[in-house]
């Protein structure tokens, strides 16, 4: 199984250094993969340094990848968190 | 046998430069090379030390911005403090970290190449977005990816140095310096830096000789050759001939003797031939130095340079870590005193310092950034106080400029004694706090400064750098640096006035107090106490020993009315002559 998600940005300031540590602080409690998926390119959720490379501004698309035993747990939590504009609307 | 002045006047062989620290070193030399920042790819063969050492840069590395990040909450607003956050998640970034790791063992090469090009690679990908704040972030990891790589080339150079050698370097840092002093150096020679260069404070406090600003020393000597340093007069000598070998080993047997000869004032107080008791004290750097302070025959500790912890430390320490430092050294030196200056510092210090200050020097240094950073100041004063419980503490504001800062930090530390009263930790209740008189316009309000606090220090370095507005450091305009000025001399005479009427003690802790020549100047002026590096102290006290409070005072009030810093220098090296002491330097 495997969970694909796709989801946008929508708080104004994009997806700027402390979502992206929110982010991996979620993505660690779980245990399942967890990537960050945006024009090609795959980026490890789990790691800060790669999550800061992505220059996701307000409205830009990306898809969220979960593989494994709790992807269903990470997912609802992750997803939420994107859908609810990083808490910032 | 040959004067030192046919010895010089004949050799080619020699590098003049500024003598930093006295004493005489013959020994092999060690080129220390900065690699600023330069990134060696050279190949490995213990792998599991080369992981051991990643580990522990990258602890370090979290050591530091824990600390960084701590003071920054404090400071700063929220998006701030969460780049620094991430910058620790950063450090714990198993991907990161996992693939450092991997590629170690696989590549087999320095970690440091490994680090920077593995970082270098999630940097490029932020530059190539066209977001200006992807490049902002880019320069921030550039920071962290530094921070581990400074860390790595601090273990790989610790297990590099020899025991034992003369360090030759362009530039020392006092992190430099402390880490070969414990690799037991026995000289240091620079390309740069002055009198007042950290590095040189430090060898003098370490007694270990050195000779600073020589320019080109580095493109002269050869790594592990024999050269001779004189921190007397402030030379060295690179492939020394026989002659100056023999020449400078029988000055060694002759400065020994010398000093063996001084031994007797290790007993001895110094006071002038009608009596007068003059406190002669230590400065001190490191906690390190302790043991020479204690042999050294010092009347206590008149400067503890207490910002050279984070030197020392790489960090700040916290109120236990403090309390256990400033106790240590209280009850080392019991029943002496000692004098802490409270953390001399500017923002420059602090990464996380958004502003970089045009003019360092004239902007946020001293008790200036410690009222700004109140709770750093806080930690400090209650350790001080937690570790003044056996009454030897003394506490020293520095940089004071006006009268409001002295009530601001005295209202705080009443806060603070108030805290520690609450509960229930025993402390100096009368600990005496005294201030630095460095900006001319502290010395101009000495008066009214005086009533209100329990001690005064000059700081000369300092102060006559203010009072000339000119760099020490700076070559073009160092000349204007004169510590016999008559402006310098009138000065210091017009804060001992301005004390006098307030009894409060006077103090002077900058280099002047190390110059023979200025001692009795100092003393006539009507200076209670000179306080110096270590290993001048048996000399300072030989010179107050051999004339008198009457006659020094006498010719004191002739250099008030001097008119040239010529003049002055005249008058003091007639005095000298007069009572037929004589100086170290001379017999050397």
């Amino acid at each position: 199984m495997m969970i694909e998600k796709k989801v946008k940005i929508i708080n104004k300031a994009g997806l700027h250094t402390r979502p992206a540590a929110t982010i991996v602080k979620m993505a660690s409690k779980y245990k399942c993969d967890f990537f960050i998926n945006r024009d090609g390119m795959s980026i490890n959720g789990k790691s800060i340094i790669g999550v800061m490379t992505l220059a996701a501004e307000m409205g830009s698309e990306l898809t969220l990848v979960f593989d494994g035993e709790d992807e269903q747990q990470a997912a609802e939590e992750i997803v939420s968190y994107f859908e609810r504009g990083f808490d910032e609307l | 046998m040959k004067s030192f002045k046919e010895i010089i006047s004949k050799s080619k062989n020699k590098i003049p430069g500024i003598a930093a620290a006295p004493g005489i070193v013959i020994g092999k030399s060690y080129l220390f090379t900065k690699e600023k920042i330069e990134i060696s790819k050279a190949p490995i063969t213990d792998i599991e030390e080369a992981i051991k050492n990643f580990n522990e840069a990258i602890a370090q590395s979290k050591k530091e911005l824990h600390k960084i990040f701590q003071i920054a909450k404090e400071k700063m607003d929220e998006t701030r403090a969460a780049i620094f956050e991430a910058h620790l998640m950063i450090l714990d970034d198993p991907v990161l970290l996992n693939t450092i790791i991997e590629r170690i063992k696989k590549e087999k090469v320095q970690p440091e190449f490994i680090v920077a090009d593995e970082i270098s690679k999630y940097q490029e990908l932020m530059i190539i977005s066209n977001e200006s704040y992807m490049k902002e972030r880019a320069q921030d990891i550039e920071d962290i990816k530094n921070r581990i790589i400074r860390n790595l080339q601090k273990k790989r150079l610790h297990s590099k140095i020899e025991n034992e050698v003369i360090v030759v370097s362009e530039s020392l840092t006092p992190a430099d310096t402390l880490l070969f002093s414990k690799h037991s150096a026995l000289g240091f020679v620079t390309d740069h830096g002055g009198l007042t260069s950290h590095a040189a404070i430090i060898s003098r406090s370490l007694n270990i000789p050195a000779v600073v600003g020589t320019h080109n020393a580095t493109q002269i000597i050869k790594d592990g050759s024999i050269i001779i340093v004189d921190g007397f007069h402030g030379y060295v000598f690179y492939e020394p001939t026989e002659e100056q070998i023999r020449f400078y080993s029988e000055k060694q047997k002759r400065l020994y003797e010398l000093q063996k000869g001084l031994e007797e004032y290790k007993e001895k107080d110094a006071i002038t031939s009608d009596g007068k008791k003059i406190s002669v004290e230590a400065n001190v750097d490191v906690s390190g130095e302790i043991d020479i302070v204690i042999s050294s025959g010092a009347n206590g500790i008149g400067l503890y340079r207490s910002e050279q912890l984070l030197d020392e430390l790489g960090e700040f320490p916290n109120e236990e870590e403090q309390t256990t430092i400033y106790s240590k050294l209280a009850s080392r030196m019991y029943p002496l005193i000692c004098t802490i200056r409270a953390f001399d510092i500017g923002g420059d210090k602090f990464r996380f310092q958004d502003y970089k200050e045009p003019n360092p020097f004239l902007g946020l240094r001293g008790i200036r950034f410690l009222l700004e950073n109140e709770a750093l100041f806080r930690t400090q004063i209650r350790a001080i106080l937690r570790a003044s419980k056996h009454k030897n503490i003394r506490f020293m504001l520095p940089m004071i400029s006006t009268l409001d800062e002295i009530w601001k930090s005295k209202k705080i530390i009443e806060e603070c004694k108030k805290e520690l009263r609450k509960e229930k930790i025993e402390f100096d209740n009368k600990i005496k706090i005294g201030i630095m008189i460095e900006v001319p316009s502290a010395a101009v309000m000495a008066k009214e400064l005086a009533s209100e606090v329990d001690f005064f220090s000059i700081g000369t370095n300092d102060l006559i750098q203010y009072l000339m507005a000119v760099d020490r450091g700076n070559d073009l305009v160092a000349d204007l640096y004169q510590e016999f000025s008559p402006v310098v001399v009138r000065t210091i005479h017009h804060i001992v006035e301005g004390a006098r009427e307030f009894n409060t003690p006077v103090s002077l802790c900058g280099e002047m107090a190390a110059d023979t020549l200025a001692i009795p100047l100092l003393v006539g002026l009507g200076l209670d106490s000179l306080s110096m590096s270590p290993a001048t102290i048996l000399y300072a006290k030989r010179i107050i020993n051999s004339f008198s409070y009457k006659k020094a005072k006498a010719m004191a009030e002739e250099c008030l009315t001097f008119k040239t810093q010529q003049e002055i220098e005249e008058r003091i090296k007639k005095f000298f002559e007069e009572n037929k002491i004589i100086r170290t330097r001379n017999i050397i």
